[in-house]
């Protein structure tokens, strides 16, 4: 079986420095801003009023739709504000703020101390399939590993499709980022747990990790632990980005090609990130929604970098602090990895589901290259793990000549950012073919309804 | 010799071939093309601009060519005159169109809007929107990087590198909207040009309420209606927190431009004040200390 | 913080790779083939190199400073490189004059005309070559005898090429020195001669991941199978004139070669076919330039028909 996938990637300098750092637990803040918006798909709604009183787990906005997720507060409190509020990239976002009073405090944090399961062994083996998706769809769990795409729509295949492995994304391919490494150190019973209810819920007997090969002692603590279960199995893959992309996992681990334009699932395969499983498996045994989440907070000269673990609407600001404040030397701070993160304009914004790590990079890191003229040494073209070509598309979007860049397939690109970064030029293809997709994809979209 | 005329025939009749080949096949797939339709384009300007609603200046003249009325037919490039020449040209006459131009609705330069980050990036305000809210904390004013620039086919806007946006010269510009579709922020408006090219427009889009609007530029509208209660002419109205002038309405009298707190309306084309030729001699003379 | 918060779109890393590091690294790979051209052909390789350099950065610089009145371009190394490598395919007995008319064409016309680095269809150097070729043919096909004159320029005896001896017929083919070839004591232009320094060269790049075997593989391949097709050696055509330095370092010029590994083995084995059917029926003894030349300009409708296989079409097709 292949170790990896075939087509392009490349491989940046993995620099995860808090590989060796166990998570740490984030006191529980006094204030936190609940967005609405923290998934892909429609909005949620919200369900609360100014003043009333909520716990810790507790629904604040109600999933809107099939493609959505509810949104529950990680503490409990007095909702005292619902209003729009700045997100880390200037825009304002729908937002709910819950203040915690002392005894609030007291009593989760006693809570948290307790920590006892809602549900036993039996009543967990007495649900239904469909009840597990229920508990998911409530829980508002939606993928860890940066897209925050709902997990149940994830598990409800479309009809005529045959789900025949559930594959478990351990491969943290983005350099810096390690909470997945962490959290499959410090919880692997949790999250193989969590994976069988995935497995029931996909209606698969099979389950496959995939894990590259630089998490050593987490492939082997999992191996030895799946060593007595015949339908679990860890897969130790070659270190290269973008493994962690869908399309490359299903074709790393399985030697399936998910057809162009189509669904990953298209190919009997679901992938869900460990964190997910981990979320699942704390949603279905413990009652608990998605109100936390493992943040790598890193960089070359941060203090206390390490693995905290969050509550789901903390001030980023405050958990920087926690981890020494940001540095002096600081010229860009990254939310999620180096490859796919996206840089912010301000710490002053409510943590969010998809936030997998704050990078801070220095400010001789923070710039761009001189960009210089292509001198077509196909480097972009050998790195596209989608097999396109990356210079053609980014010059077609720029002279906006659409159809061309559509038959291009530039809809295919998952901007994983191979091509920018193997430019010697230092061209910005990426950020051509991205305006492209979005225009293209506009396109698409307004051709439908006529046909 | 013999080679020398072996190498002539054979080139003579490759060239005879050729041009009996290629006159065939012209006669062949000759397009009967309206007459007119040369001449129309011939007076239209070329630049392809679009502001016609058609995909070219051809298309326009095939357009006119056929038409059976000249009512939506109007090329903002070449102006009434050249219309009426077209209009001559196929025996109709041209609507009357009042000519337009584009204003800006941002006045948020460097020190108005206070820059709160550096864009570090490809040159384009649609890429830049996409990934963040720009330099300042304005989500709704100018993003800086010359999109409409780029898009304008008249050289008719340029960037000012002191105050960071773009300029838009009224003498070339010709009110075609191609700026106006290429502003992400939909920031730029096609006015009428006013008499003796006078106009006078709200430059901010922020629909900010008021203190929350100031802060993020000092030059921005607040929505505090002054100027729509002193519009001797109902030309002002006032919608999420952002005051509108409709230049069907106004009278340009410019009661409203006195008014407004944080100097949010600006006009053009009229001749200049006193102070304000004052002012502009004193930069004028920082500039050539400098 | 002091500063202000820098925003991009990701990626947020870059590889370390530059276009001048690149142009370095090319560089590098043709320095044994110059030590070899120095031992040979002595002060005439040298003043042929020297002048091809300076001439070919000077062209650049003039053009930049006072036509296209834009920054020089010189730092990314592509003028210097060009430079050498006209100078490799010159006799190192060529008058400084002529050398200087082919840097000017070489980057004048061959490049700047275009855009400038990047935007060329042709490849610079061979460009000015076969210019000098075409209008200087006596300068350009008198060829120094290897070792005997290293301290001559003008007055350096001159021999024939291997190809040129077989092309004439003059000689028994068995008699070509095979050793010889692959050292490269022999007449020729002053870089093409050594196939081994060459081969080193060719070798390090692959190492340094610079550039892929795809296109040298295809030539050296097309021609040994051709050239055993129709009777001729193909250790001696592979070893003599520009092949190697053809295939290596010529062919593989990133900006005049497809983009796609497909439509990189469809322009070496292109390559090799024109380049044996000018050796073998041309008037020309040595066809590689042209060959290069040729392909160079069918490289845009490569890159139109032949695309690399796009993720998920096997999986659309079944």
């Amino acid at each position: 079986m292949s170790h990896t996938f075939h087509k392009g990637g490349v491989h940046p300098p993995e620099n995860k420095i808090t590989a060796s750092s166990h998570i740490t637990e984030v006191e529980l803040p006094r204030e936190v801003i609940v967005t609405f918006s923290q998934h892909i798909g429609a909005m949620a709604v919200c369900c609360r009023t100014k003043g009333e009183h909520v716990k810790r787990g507790d629904l604040i906005a109600k999933a809107s739709g099939f493609v959505s997720a509810n949104v529950h507060t990680p503490i409990s409190g007095t909702v005292t504000r619902i209003d729009k509020w700045k997100t880390a990239f200037g825009y304002t976002a729908d937002t709910v703020t819950i203040v915690a009073a002392d005894d609030d405090h007291a009593s989760d944090t006693a809570y948290i101390a307790d920590g006892e399961a809602t549900r036993t062994q039996e009543e967990v083996a007495a649900l239904s399939d469909k009840e597990i998706v229920g508990i998911i769809d409530d829980a508002g769990i939606v993928g860890l590993g940066g897209a925050a795409f709902p997990t149940k729509v994830k598990l409800s295949p479309p009809p005529g499709v045959k789900v025949d492995m559930l594959l478990i994304n351990g491969v943290e391919c983005e350099p810096y980022l390690t909470n997945d490494h962490a959290l499959m150190l410090a919880a692997p019973e949790k999250i193989l747990a969590g994976i069988k209810l995935l497995m029931r819920a996909a209606g698969t007997d099979r389950a496959v990790i995939g894990i590259e090969r630089n998490k050593d002692n987490a492939i082997r603590l999992l191996e030895s632990l799946t060593a007595d279960e015949p339908s679990i199995s860890v897969e130790a893959l070659d270190v290269k980005y973008p493994q962690g992309g869908e399309k490359q996992l299903i074709e790393a681990v399985t030697g399936r090609e998910v057809p162009s334009g189509a669904l990953p699932i298209s190919t009997g395969v679901i992938v869900q990130n460990v964190a997910t499983a981990y979320a699942v498996y704390e949603a279905v045994y413990l009652g608990k929604p998605l109100i936390e989440r493992i943040i790598t907070v890193t960089g070359p000269s941060v203090k206390r970098p390490g693995n905290y673990r969050v509550p789901i609407g903390m001030n980023m600001a405050a958990l920087v602090n926690i981890a020494g404040g940001v540095p002096a030397d600081t010229g860009k701070i990254i939310l999620g990895g180096p490859m796919m993160g996206r840089a912010v304009v301000s710490l002053d914004a409510p943590t969010i589901k998809g936030i997998s790590g704050i990078l801070m990079l220095p400010d001789s890191e923070a710039h761009r290259d001189a960009v210089q003229p292509c001198i077509r040494c196909a480097a972009c073209v050998d790195a596209c793990p989608m097999g396109l070509e990356p210079y053609l598309l980014a010059t077609l979007s720029r002279r906006q000549m659409w159809d061309e860049a559509e038959s291009g397939k530039i809809m295919n690109c998952i901007e994983c950012g191979c091509c920018s970064y193997s430019c010697p030029s230092a061209r910005p293809i990426l950020d051509y073919i991205r305006l492209g997709k979005t225009t293209v994809g506009g396109i698409i979209r307004t051709r439908q309804p006529k046909q | 010799m013999s080679s020398v005329i072996i190498a002539i025939i054979v080139l003579g009749a490759t060239g005879i071939a050729g041009a009996v080949i290629l006159y065939a096949v012209a006669k062949k797939f000759h397009v009967k093309e309206d007459p007119r339709i040369a001449l129309i384009e011939e007076l239209l300007p070329g630049a392809n601009c679009g502001g016609c609603g058609r995909s070219g200046c051809h298309d326009f003249a095939c357009a006119c060519a056929s038409a059976s009325s000249l009512d939506n037919l109007a090329c903002p490039g070449a102006g009434a005159e050249v219309m009426k020449k077209i209009g001559d040209i196929v025996g109709l006459t041209p609507a009357a169109t009042t000519p337009k131009v584009a204003v800006l609705h941002c006045n948020g330069s460097c020190t108005n809007r206070p820059v709160t980050s550096t864009y570090d990036g490809a040159k384009s305000c649609a890429i830049l929107g996409a990934i963040y809210i720009g330099s300042s904390d304005c989500a709704y004013g100018c993003l800086g990087q010359g999109d409409c620039v780029a898009s304008c086919r008249w050289n008719a806007i340029h960037m000012d590198p002191v105050t960071g946006l773009p300029v838009i010269d009224t003498e070339l510009c010709t009110g075609c909207g191609a700026c106006t579709a290429a502003c992400p922020r939909h920031i730029i408006e096609l006015r009428d040009k006013g008499p003796k090219g006078r106009r006078v427009w709200v430059a901010c889009a922020n629909k900010e309420r008021g203190a929350l609007a100031l802060k993020e530029c000092k030059a921005a509208c607040i929505g505090c209606s002054k100027c729509r209660k002193i519009c001797p002419h109902d030309a002002i109205t006032v919608e999420n927190n952002l005051s509108y002038i409709d230049y069907t309405k106004c009278k340009l009298c410019r009661k409203c431009e006195a008014v407004c707190p944080t100097g949010s309306i600006i006009d053009s084309g009229f001749p200049l004040t006193v102070k304000e030729m004052e002012a502009l001699a004193a930069t004028r003379q920082q500039q050539t200390q400098k | 913080m002091a500063q202000l918060l820098t925003v991009s779109a990701s990626p947020h890393l870059h590889t370390k790779r530059t276009v001048a590091g690149c142009m370095r690294h090319v560089t590098i790979a043709l320095l044994p083939a110059a030590a070899c051209a120095l031992y040979f052909f002595g002060i005439g390789a040298l003043i042929v190199i020297a002048t091809s350099i300076a001439a070919c950065a000077a062209t650049e610089y003039c053009i930049n400073r006072w036509m296209l009145r834009r920054p020089s371009t010189l730092a990314d190394g592509s003028a210097i490189l060009t430079g050498l490598l006209l100078a490799f395919n010159l006799p190192s007995n060529l008058p400084v004059w002529a050398v200087i008319i082919g840097s000017v064409v070489a980057i004048g016309i061959g490049k700047m005309a275009f855009g400038g680095l990047g935007c060329n269809i042709w490849n610079p150097a061979l460009v000015g070559r076969v210019f000098l070729l075409i209008s200087f043919p006596v300068q350009m096909t008198s060829w120094p005898l290897p070792l005997v004159n290293r301290g001559e320029y003008f007055d350096a005896a001159t021999g024939a090429t291997t190809l040129g001896i077989l092309k004439l017929g003059e000689a028994d083919p068995a008699s070509i020195d095979t050793v010889a070839n692959a050292v490269g004591s022999v007449g020729g232009s002053l870089g093409e001669v050594s196939a081994i320094a060459l081969l080193i060269g060719f070798i390090y790049l692959l190492c340094m991941k610079v550039i892929t075997w795809h296109i040298p593989v295809a030539i050296f391949g097309t021609v040994a199978l051709f050239t055993l097709c129709i009777g001729g050696d193909p250790i001696v055509e592979l070893l003599s004139g520009g092949l190697m330095l053809g295939a290596c370092f010529m062919a593989t010029d990133y900006v005049t070669s497809p983009m796609s590994k497909k439509g990189m083995l469809v322009f070496g084995i292109m390559i090799g076919l024109i380049t044996v059917i000018i050796r073998r029926w041309g008037a020309y003894p040595e066809g590689v330039s042209f060959a290069i030349l040729l392909m160079n300009g069918f490289v845009p409708l490569i890159d139109r028909y032949i695309k690399p296989r796009k993720f998920g079409e096997r999986g659309a097709k079944s």
